[in-house]
């Protein structure tokens, strides 16, 4: 469903991406993983054309993300994405945030879009939060929210660019609780992350990124078990014995 | 010292009044005019384009580092020129103000937008809005808190610029009050007057600028 090939990005004279290549079918969960400044975040923001990127190619259903013909809003509105740091809007309530794409992007009605809304974030435990704003919430809720908004599209993917890393860590489980229900009703999903324990329970293929290259693209309990690269077995025993 | 003659004032009023509409007249249009030029003026100024970005960037300095004088000067002896018939001391002035105002705006726009995290934009970007849905539904709401006062700030500076309206032979309300001055001999009563109304214009705008902070707390 989304294939990268041979994707570079550059920032100037710094190459974040060396030629990166993937595919990731319809249903499948992955997990990217890797040391801080391996290019994990550039990579899945370049996947909803968030991020653009100097040469190889990202295609969503046979589109691809950089072509000029492509209607990127619209292919975006196919793929929700959580981000580390929320980014709810702030003068709106929890239920505005999640009803503004729906009304503005697929056109539903207030009605409709504040309906769904409500069903969605009562379906991720938030149903006693729709007035709130949220500054009114906690790390967790927010980010609830966040993928709230997300899902009240009705996307065919999500991003997650690490969803946990900004939370404390009494709210992380309530978070990755949401995610792995997302993932058991067979949500297409990339989770960039370092919650080893998400990966082992819920992936099914991890990708291992290092320096702006993926390193290893291997099914999940291959990864944990006998990952093939040098840097992958350094990689694991930090996260793992700590 | 019984000599003061506050009954001038009263004897002058309507030549006042009609001074101080002139003078709200500029302050309304410079403000509205300058917001709606300046709004259009950030955009490119934040274009990724450079033949966009670059001539808005030269407009702003160039309008910034001229005194307002010299550009309503301008508009009055050019402008004929320019279009090959007079326009009028006021057209004119209302022209050179807006025009003027429009490079302040600008800078207080594009920093009130510059004031929202990038993230904002991205997340609304990434639920498939359209740029100018991402400015107008989630980044010009947040850019307001940061722009208000400042323009608040700017509405007192235009106020009391409009006094230089006189170099075009315009009569705002303090030319107005210097005139009846200088006619009457009553210096001291009318500037007292011009103070006095000043301040309590300019002190009224300042508080509305504190109550719009404290009501919208970042």
């Amino acid at each position: 469903m989304i294939v990268l090939d041979d994707v570079h990005k550059f920032y100037g004279s710094q190459q974040i991406l060396r030629g990166c290549s993937a595919t990731i079918s319809l249903g499948e969960v992955v997990v990217v993983c890797g040391p801080s400044g391996s290019g994990k975040s550039t990579l899945i923001k370049c996947i909803n054309g968030l991020v653009p990127f100097e040469r190889g190619s990202i295609t969503v259903d046979g589109v691809s993300v950089s072509s000029p013909e492509t209607d990127l809003p619209a292919l975006r509105a196919r793929i929700g994405m959580v981000f580390q740091s929320f980014e709810l809007y702030p003068h709106m309530t929890a239920l505005q945030n999640v009803s503004l794409a729906q009304v503005h992007v697929l056109k539903r009605s207030q009605k409709e879009a504040d309906e769904r809304s409500v069903k969605i974030l009562t379906r991720v435990g938030l149903g006693g939060k729709l007035g709130n704003r949220p500054a009114e919430l906690s790390g967790g809720q927010q980010q609830r929210v966040s993928i709230a908004r997300a899902l009240a599209m009705n996307p065919q993917a999500m991003l997650f660019d690490e969803p946990t890393s900004a939370l404390d860590p009494e709210m992380i489980n309530e978070v990755l609780e949401v995610m792995q229900e997302l993932a058991v009703e067979g949500m297409t999903m990339i989770v960039v992350t370092h919650e080893m324990g998400f990966a082992q329970r819920v992936a099914n293929r991890v990708l291992f990124m290092d320096r702006g290259e993926i390193v290893e693209d291997t099914p999940k309990d291959q990864f944990f078990t006998a990952p093939s690269s040098e840097r992958a077995k350094q990689f694991l025993n930090q996260v793992l014995t700590h | 010292m019984s000599d003061f003659d506050w009954g001038v004032i009263a004897r002058s009023y309507s030549f006042l009044a009609e001074g101080m509409l002139l003078s709200a007249l500029l302050v309304l249009v410079a403000t509205v005019g300058g917001l709606i030029v300046g709004f259009g003026l950030a955009l490119m100024r934040l274009s990724t384009h450079r033949l966009i970005s670059v001539p808005a960037a030269g407009y702003v300095t160039v309008m910034r580092s001229l005194p307002l004088v010299l550009v309503l000067f301008w508009f009055y002896f050019l402008m004929p020129l320019a279009i090959g018939r007079p326009v009028g001391s006021l057209t004119s002035a209302l022209i050179a103000f807006v025009l003027f105002e429009a490079a302040f705006y600008c800078e207080i726009i594009r920093a009130g937008i510059g004031s929202v995290r990038k993230g904002q934009s991205d997340a609304g970007l990434a639920t498939g809005l359209r740029r100018w849905q991402v400015l107008r539904l989630i980044v010009m709401p947040q850019a307001m808190r940061a722009m208000g006062p400042l323009i608040l700030n700017q509405i007192v500076i235009v106020f009391q610029d409009t006094s230089l309206v006189y170099v075009v032979s315009l009569h705002d309300f303090l030319t107005a009050a210097s005139v009846i001055a200088s006619r009457d001999g009553r210096a001291t009563e009318m500037y007292s007057l011009v103070a006095v109304v000043y301040l309590m214009i300019c002190l009224s705008i300042t508080k509305a600028a504190e109550f719009y902070r404290r009501r919208r707390p970042s």
